[in-house]
């Protein structure tokens, strides 16, 4: 389903602070799996995400969603193919505009846009039937604006807009990690329905290694542009985080000095 | 005029004729403003765009109407020339702008060849509304004021479609927008080229109402839109494209006769030389208004 080949990604190509972000990697995500990505800061996470939805764009190397080669496509021309729920709550919708003009524009996600009215009377019923699984009430609130939502509230409906267009991938970026831990939680077996109930092929950046074991059915680990750790089945089923963190060390004979590899 | 004993009915009707003229500009303000978040000070130089180019066609026996239609089609280039420094060339918006801008003085000058055309005598898109048994400075602000409720009608329509929506979310937040498939970069160009074809609208139809084009017409034209905006805001307040859209249009009749009012007033001692002065003031009451009321000047 989703393939990159021999990934490079460098920023600041030839001044003093270039930085090899991607170094090589190569990756095949089978239809309808869900892959977890745990590393460090800095480690390459964000920019893998970022190469699949269009971000960025790799140096050298073929990147492959279905059919489609996407290697050279900037972030709209292949927004029909992967939809996306960002860190920062703010981030993955419009405070400006109402709950229900951000569902409007997440389903005419990589279609054409034409002089129809945005909201009719059967999208309306549509949208708030879909607002009104998630038990937070925000069915009576289908024309309030965005940014009158709490964090988790938002990260909910961007769940819902990811899931309206229809497309087959779903890219979460630490879509829990600005959340409270309830709300973290509720967020995360939402997620997990939509991406069972649309046979989603999903890859997941976390940095909270239980999430990563928790969910979905391979793990990888990247560290410093490239994928050291690749584990799923039945190996993967019995691993634990201090095992991941072993695992870790043995693969880099070093010590881990990231705390923010050991929350979770 | 009853609750308006200083102005004279004529007077009055003058200001609401000017304030609806300058709705087309406050509606095009609004588009770069407010929808795109672009500070765009094209219309400067697309207000007398527009001007300039319906009064040389209408002096070169073009229908108005048809004329109105080709400065309406100016003032969209001046916008895609702007756009096109801030999108492809990566100049600062507000500079893109200004540079554009100048510009335009240069080209107004050119297309009228002097400084000033007069369109004493000529046929005008109002021209046959005239003999109608309605006294003229009824006429004016009746004939305009349908246009800009035609122009508001279509402007709303459009920002409730899914292009609409498009736009908006480009200006409102230009990452998500292309995350959703929105090309940011070419809803930029339709949102300025929409904008500046609403304003050298308005510039046409000065000309045709004041029965002159003046390459010095557009100065302080942003300014005047601005105020227009921010007043129908501070009037109205955030509730909907609609009401935001009507509350351009009170705001910019409403200014004029703020203006009108400020000017006529012996009390005051104003000079029409003091008019940008007036405006500026206007305008920084307007801006400082909303932020009093939500408690106080931090």
């Amino acid at each position: 389903m989703i393939n990159f080949n021999d990934i490079r990604v460098v920023f600041g190509k030839g001044t003093p602070l270039e930085k090899q972000a991607l170094n090589g990697v190569s990756l095949t995500i089978d239809e309808g799996s869900f892959v977890t990505v745990i590393g460090s800061n800095g480690a390459g996470k964000s920019t893998l995400l970022g190469v699949l939805a269009g971000d960025v764009i790799a140096s050298a190397g073929k990147v492959t969603i279905g059919d489609t080669d996407v290697t050279r496509k900037g972030t709209a021309a292949r927004a029909g193919l992967v939809a996306r729920v960002f860190q920062d709550p703010l981030a993955g919708s419009c405070g400006a505009l109402s709950i229900e003009e951000n569902l409007a524009l997440a389903a005419r996600r990589g279609e054409r846009r034409g002089l129809a009215p945005a909201l009719g009377v059967k999208r309306r019923a549509h949208f708030r039937e879909r607002i009104a699984e998630l038990g937070l009430g925000l069915e009576d609130r289908m024309r309030d604006r965005m940014d009158l939502l709490s964090g988790g509230q938002r990260q909910a409906v961007s769940l819902v807009m990811a899931t309206l267009a229809g497309s087959k991938v779903l890219l979460l970026d630490e879509h829990t990690a600005a959340l409270d831990p309830g709300m973290a939680e509720f967020i995360m077996n939402l997620t997990q329905k939509f991406v069972t109930e649309r046979k989603l092929t999903t890859l997941m950046v976390t940095h909270s290694m239980r999430q990563a074991l928790d969910f979905g059915h391979r793990t990888i680990m990247l560290h410093a542009g490239e994928i050291v750790l690749d584990v799923a089945g039945d190996s993967r089923k019995t691993l634990e985080v201090e095992d991941l963190i072993a695992m870790f060390r043995r693969i880099r004979g070093q010590t881990l000095d990231d705390d923010a590899l050991l929350i979770g | 005029m009853r609750g308006l004993p200083a102005l004279s009915q004529i007077a009055f009707w003058g200001a609401v004729e000017l304030g609806l003229v300058y709705a087309f500009i406050a509606v095009g303000v609004f588009l770069a403003f407010r929808v795109l978040d672009f500070p765009d000070l094209t219309v400067d130089g697309s207000f007398p765009l527009g001007a300039a180019v319906t009064a040389v066609l209408i002096i070169a026996g073009v229908n108005p109407w048809l004329a109105a239609a080709v400065a309406m089609a100016a003032g969209a280039a001046a916008g895609l020339v702007t756009a096109l420094l801030n999108v492809r060339f990566r100049i600062l918006n507000l500079l893109a702008s200004i540079l554009t801008m100048i510009g335009l003085f240069s080209v107004n000058l050119r297309i009228m060849g002097r400084p000033n055309v007069a369109l004493i005598n000529a046929d005008t898109m109002l021209s046959p509304f005239y003999g109608l048994g309605l006294r003229d400075f009824y006429v004016r602000p009746f004939f305009v004021g349908m246009l800009v409720v035609v122009a508001v009608v279509l402007v709303w329509r459009f920002l409730e479609s899914d292009a609409g929506l498009a736009m908006r979310a480009t200006g409102a937040n230009a990452r998500m927008a292309r995350a959703q498939g929105v090309e940011t970069s070419r809803q930029i160009y339709l949102g300025m080229a929409l904008s500046n074809a609403l304003v050298a609208l308005g510039g046409a139809l000065f000309a045709q109402t004041n029965g002159f084009a003046d390459v010095t017409s557009g100065v302080g034209t942003i300014v005047v839109g601005l105020a227009a905006v921010i007043i129908g805001e501070t009037l109205l307040g955030a509730r909907g494209i609609l009401i935001a859209l009507i509350g351009c249009v009170f705001g910019s009749i409403l200014y004029r006769i703020a203006i009108q009012l400020a000017l006529s007033s012996d009390v005051l001692g104003l000079r029409a030389s003091d008019l940008n002065f007036v405006t500026a003031a206007l305008v920084t009451v307007a801006l400082i208004l909303p932020r009093l009321r939500r408690g106080g000047v931090a």
